[in-house]
């Protein structure tokens, strides 16, 4: 070998190379999306010599941090296939065993062509919400099949499209009944709500959470026992409940009824295939997880959460809830319905803040109703309780007290003087996980991927042996044990859509023909203001379904959960490095939650200081509609904060209101940078005004990721912070959710973080419980950790920077065609960049709304619309989008606007042009009459690039009123 | 944009006539081509009281909720069934078939001292 590679590999390019590292060590140049050429054509267009030159005009001085980011958990950025394999060994440091913990979680079986098709596919989980229903019937259709699953096993008429777990459901509809129950009976003094000793302990918890800041009094108490009187709104019953017991429901629902107050009861799915469903006896609210439907126990979520209703009720049923309209060909077509009642329109006179849900996971629910179908189902259920039916049989056999009469899957066994966790530990030595209930009781769960073995092993810990034959005769010959009464009597699932997918080759193709209706990340850029919607890269997605991460019961011993406390522990200490923060509650299931959350920990604080009496809270006009409705749940006063005419909150008019409220002042609410996309100068000072008054400076890390490792929010002032973790941190948006919401916050506030009711999570003075599980949807925190692992800190530092490259890109391209409504002082915007549309509907007539569904025919989602300004678009191009995909989307929303004024001008008619027809389907464009006065060609290949990829919305432009006026909300109504 | 000059208003788009000793209330044209069609409409029940400036009702279009505030204090003496099934109305007939409640017990001074149709109109523009 002669001397000169030597020398080469040792110069300074080479040096990369000669990291011990596999592969391509440089994942962000897989996140982002923009070349080094790209990079400097594009900062050239803006103006600015330098990447450094760019953020100094964008930031302002004042806010920026001194010091660049560092991460105690990761000291230098990991390739692919180290950080896999790091993240390999901390998850084998989790302990699998067989659960019989039930408590509302439950092993299943996910059909492996829905965790490879659905769960692992990201023409599934890409997506955002909705909202733009055209280019969204996929999901529409597969959550409308979530609706009609509960619909029919709960037997009430109404059903939304998912929450985000069993315990908030519970309090959803705790709140509801209230509003119901005080407007029905016209009295607003209704603040007794009773609920049964035998719910879930964590639902338990949650609701004691929630009613507190209402002025809620929480009664716990046996049902049979119940005093219903005037003051009552309501009660929560569970069914079967948290011990397995079924209980005849009749009378203590129809007690509620005669006080004018509101029955709910929490209900188990697979239960409900053998039992009689709860509308029979009266019920007005059901609720409960889908999780056994199909969906990994995965630690405590993601898992979707339903709520069913009363036709009377619709109007006040939470979260998103999909209905059956028709395009403008007359065909059905599916969209968000009802609208209204949410808090991006209500804010704080919303009947909840739920906003993101659990999108992604109703569908998995609903695809395995698909795939079993009604008799499938059945014999889950059957098999479930066949087995539960023969274990209780042998454990008396064996000598055993099992009290239990009527019981699905669960029972209680007595075992005797303070021996339970005597069993339980003998259980753990065989791999099995059983309940203590209390010294004497244990209780035991089947399900679904239990087998005869599980059986013989389960009687052992109790001392009965028996051999699989033994066992497999007790199942033949299995009764079953609940009263006839309550068995089903009716049919359910008897749509087609139930029965025709039970062949792999039909469900597949099923699948597939749904996924191929819905523009995802797979397809193009989705520029959504205030979403984010970046790369959601494999490799971050690989450990949620590793059986390490997914198969752990929530309430598994702290001893089985070394590998999951470990990566908490370092994505908690990376987000508080992130943020300058001291402590971090991973808790929060969403945003939504994580300002409920973020608001209750101040109210705490604000308490343990005798200054109870401070509950004013500052929002800005330009807030998300959730920071009202989230301020409100926690008995908050909503006091709103004018904007300047830049956009700007108006810190004179935040002093003054602070000011008048200075013995109440609790908080401020404020997103940074602002929802209007621009770094404020002032948030500085906005800060130090509220601390001046005596109040607490929340942050809604809505748009975090123009922050991170540029600004702290810590520095500048905030108290506490969510972050979305679906936004920032690379967890896919699911379609609708999943996402977490976890919050950060100062010292001062660190010992007021959540706690839980079963987990200790070891904050004494915590605010009880925020979500059902201890860590919320712990088994996509991987993705987050991943993230973070494979971009360090300069590399996340990196996407900051490309993604405000990125928008002041687009700005910068657009501005001729439309004006960009908010700047920074330096002329530059942020992270997202708001577009004026209202002149087009002058010039034209063309509505924001026009445009929106335009882009779809040039192959894009639409940006955000008329949010947070009426008849604007919102965009946020992130970091992760090459140049030429920018191009391409300026490009359209370039050749749109000489659409308008084509209309503008004459060329095209008024009414019967490109726009207003938007969407065009492939009906249209193929259809044997053309009558329109411009070419199909013009209609559906605008442009040439569109012609190489194009995407076809499946329907026409939807009808929206009347889908309102008249909600369906099943399956039923599309045959 | 159309309003009838017998009719009396208040800066939040409502309007009242007064009819056979009931005052009938609803919503203006103007503030209806601003709601778009409207798809639900919250009415109250009959012997509500209600005081000037409080919630009377909300109107629901697929976009928006607003709430439409009374123009007068007085008791709800009907309420315009129609508007259960075709809330419409009110979009293609403000001022007739659109209206939403008729109250009675009320201050004919206070009707009095709402706008009258010209200081309404030069308040819209329109």
């Amino acid at each position: 070998m002669s001397a000169e590679p030597m020398k080469k590999i040792h110069s300074e390019e080479h040096k990369e190379s000669m990291k011990p590292s596999y592969g391509d060590s440089q994942f962000i140049q897989r996140h982002n999306g923009l070349s080094a050429q790209a990079e400097n054509e594009m900062l050239s267009s803006i103006g600015c010599a330098t990447v450094e030159e760019l953020i100094d005009s964008v930031i302002p001085d004042a806010v920026r941090s001194k010091k660049p980011l560092s991460l105690r958990a990761f000291p230098s950025a990991l390739s692919e296939r180290e950080a896999l394999e790091y993240l390999q060994t901390i998850a084998s440091k989790n302990t699998i065993a067989r659960s019989f913990l039930g408590m509302g979680y439950y092993d299943c079986i996910t059909p492996p062509v829905i965790q490879r098709n659905i769960l692992e596919n990201p023409g599934w989980y890409t997506q955002y919400t909705p909202y733009q229903a055209e280019i969204s019937q996929g999901r529409l259709e597969a959550l409308l099949n979530f609706q009609t699953v509960i619909i029919e096993l709960t037997g009430l008429p109404v059903a939304n499209a998912s929450l985000l777990d069993e315990g908030t459901a519970a309090a959803e509809a705790m709140v509801m009944s209230q509003a119901i129950a005080s407007k029905n009976n016209r009295s607003s003094g209704r603040r007794e709500y009773l609920v049964s000793k035998a719910v879930h302990p964590q639902t338990l918890g949650v609701l004691m959470t929630r009613a507190e800041p209402l002025g809620i009094e929480v009664r716990v108490g046996d049902p049979d026992n119940f005093e219903f009187s005037e003051k009552t709104f309501g009660c929560l019953l569970q069914y079967p409940d948290t011990l397995g017991r079924i209980r005849p429901y009749e009378e203590v629902v129809s007690k509620a009824h005669k006080v004018g107050a509101l029955a709910t009861v929490a209900v188990d799915l697979l239960a409900l295939c053998m039992l009689a469903p709860p509308s029979e006896f009266g019920a007005d609210i059901a609720v409960g997880s889908a999780q056994r439907f199909g969906v990994p126990m995965g630690f405590g979520g993601p898992h979707a959460a339903f709520f069913a209703t009363r036709e009377e009720f619709k109007r006040s049923i939470p979260g998103r809830i999909v209905g059956v309209s028709k395009d403008s060909s007359g065909k059905p077509a599916l969209r968000l319905a009802l609208q209204t009642r949410e808090q991006h329109i209500r804010r704080e006179k919303a009947t909840s803040n739920i906003c993101t849900a659990q999108v992604l996971l109703a569908v998995m629910a609903g695809m395995y109703a698909v795939y079993h179908g009604p008799n499938g189902l059945r014999r889950i259920a059957r098999r479930v309780h066949s087995l539960t039916s023969a274990c209780v049989k042998l454990l008396r056999d064996g000598g055993l007290d099992v009290s239990s009469t009527s019981l699905f899957d669960t029972f209680t066994v007595s075992v005797g003087g303070k021996r339970s966790r005597i069993v339980r530990d003998a259980a753990e030595q065989s791999g099995l996980l059983v309940r203590i209930v209390d010294d004497s009781t244990v209780a035991v769960s089947f399900d679904e991927a239990k087998g005869i073995h599980d059986v013989v092993s389960l009687l052992s810990v109790f001392g009965v042996v028996a051999t699989d034959e033994h066992v497999r005769e007790a199942v033949e010959l299995a009764e079953v044990i609940i009263p006839q009464d309550l068995l089903r009597q009716e049919d359910f699932l008897s749509q087609r859509v139930f029965n025709s997918h039970h062949t792999e080759t039909e469900f597949l193709r099923y699948v597939r023909s749904l996924e191929l209706k819905d523009l995802s990340l797979a397809h193009s850029m989705i520029p959504l203001g205030s979403c984010t919607m970046k790369l959601n890269a494999t490799s971050e997605m690989l450990p949620v379904t590793w059986p390490h991460f997914s198969s752990l019961h929530p309430f598994a011993p702290e001893a089985h959960t070394k590998g999951y406390r470990e990566m908490f522990s370092q994505l908690e200490s990376s987000l508080c490095d992130i943020t300058g923060f001291d402590g971090c509650s991973l808790q929060p299931n969403a945003g939504s939650q994580g300002e409920y959350a973020g608001l209750v920990v101040i109210r705490a604080y604000h308490q343990s200081r005798g200054e109870a009496h401070r509950t004013v809270c500052l929002i800005p006009s330009s807030a998300h509609g959730t920071n009202p409705a989230s301020a409100v749940m926690t008995g908050m006063t909503v006091v709103s904060v004018a904007c300047d005419s830049a956009g700007n909150v108006d810190v004179e008019d935040l002093r003054k209101k602070a000011a008048e409220h200075k013995d109440t002042l609790a908080a401020l609410m404020i997103t940074y940078p602002s929802t209007h996309g621009v770094f404020e100068g002032k948030i500085v000072e906005a800060c130090s005004i509220i601390h001046q008054y005596g109040g607490q400076v929340y942050m809604d890390g809505a748009n975090l990721n123009a922050l991170v490792g540029l600004v702290k929010p810590s520095e500048f002032g905030a108290d506490v912070c969510h972050i979305n973790l679906h936004k920032t941190f690379c967890i896919p948006h699911g379609g609708g959710g999943p996402g977490m919401g976890p919050i950060c916050c100062a010292e001062h506030l660190s010992p007021f973080l959540p706690n839980h009711a079963v987990v200790d999570l070891g904050h004494e003075r915590g605010v009880g419980s925020i979500s059902a599980a201890p860590w919320g949807s712990a088994s996509i925190l991987p993705i987050s950790w991943m993230y973070i692992a494979m971009m360090g800190a300069e590399g996340l530092t990196q996407a900051s920077q490309m993604a405000i490259l990125s928008a002041n890109y687009v700005a910068k391209r657009l501005e001729h065609d439309y004006p960009v409504v908010y700047r920074g002082e330096k002329g530059m915007v942020a992270h997202e960049c708001i577009i004026n549309l209202q002149p087009l509907k002058q010039e034209a007539n063309v509505e924001v709304e026009d445009v929106a569904k335009r882009l779809m025919d040039y192959g894009f989602h639409a940006p955000t619309v008329s949010w947070p300004v009426a008849g604007t678009l919102m965009i946020e191009p992130t970091e992760s989008e090459s140049k030429e995909e920018l191009d391409r989307f300026c490009d359209a929303l370039i050749a749109i606007r000489q659409e308008v004024r084509s209309i503008a001008d004459g060329t095209f008619d008024t009414v019967n042009n490109p726009l207003k027809n938007a969407p065009h389907t492939v009906y249209d464009a193929t259809a044997d009459q053309w009558d329109r006065p411009y070419s199909r060609t013009q209609a559906v290949f605008p442009c040439d690039w569109v012609r190489e990829k194009k995407f076809w919305p499946s329907v026409g432009r939807i009808d929206g009123v009347y889908g309102d006026k008249n909600l369906f909300c099943s399956c039923d109504a599309l045959s | 944009m159309d309003f009838p000059n017998d009719y009396k208003y208040t800066k939040d788009h409502e309007w009242v006539l007064v009819k056979d000793g009931e005052a009938i209330v609803g919503i203006t044209e103007f503030a209806q081509s601003e709601l778009g069609e409207l798809v639900f409409v919250d009415l109250p029940s009959v012997g509500q009281q209600v005081t000037q400036n409080g919630a009377l009702c909300v109107v629901e279009s697929t976009k928006a909720a607003s709430d439409v505030y009374a123009p007068i204090t007085g008791t709800v003496a009907v309420v315009n069934e129609a508007l259960q099934d075709n809330p419409g109305l009110v979009n293609t007939s403000p001022y007739s078939d659109g209206w939403m409640v008729k109250i009675k017990d009320f201050s004919e001074e206070q009707v009095a001292a709402l706008m009258s149709a010209e200081d309404y109109q030069a308040l819209v523009g329109a």
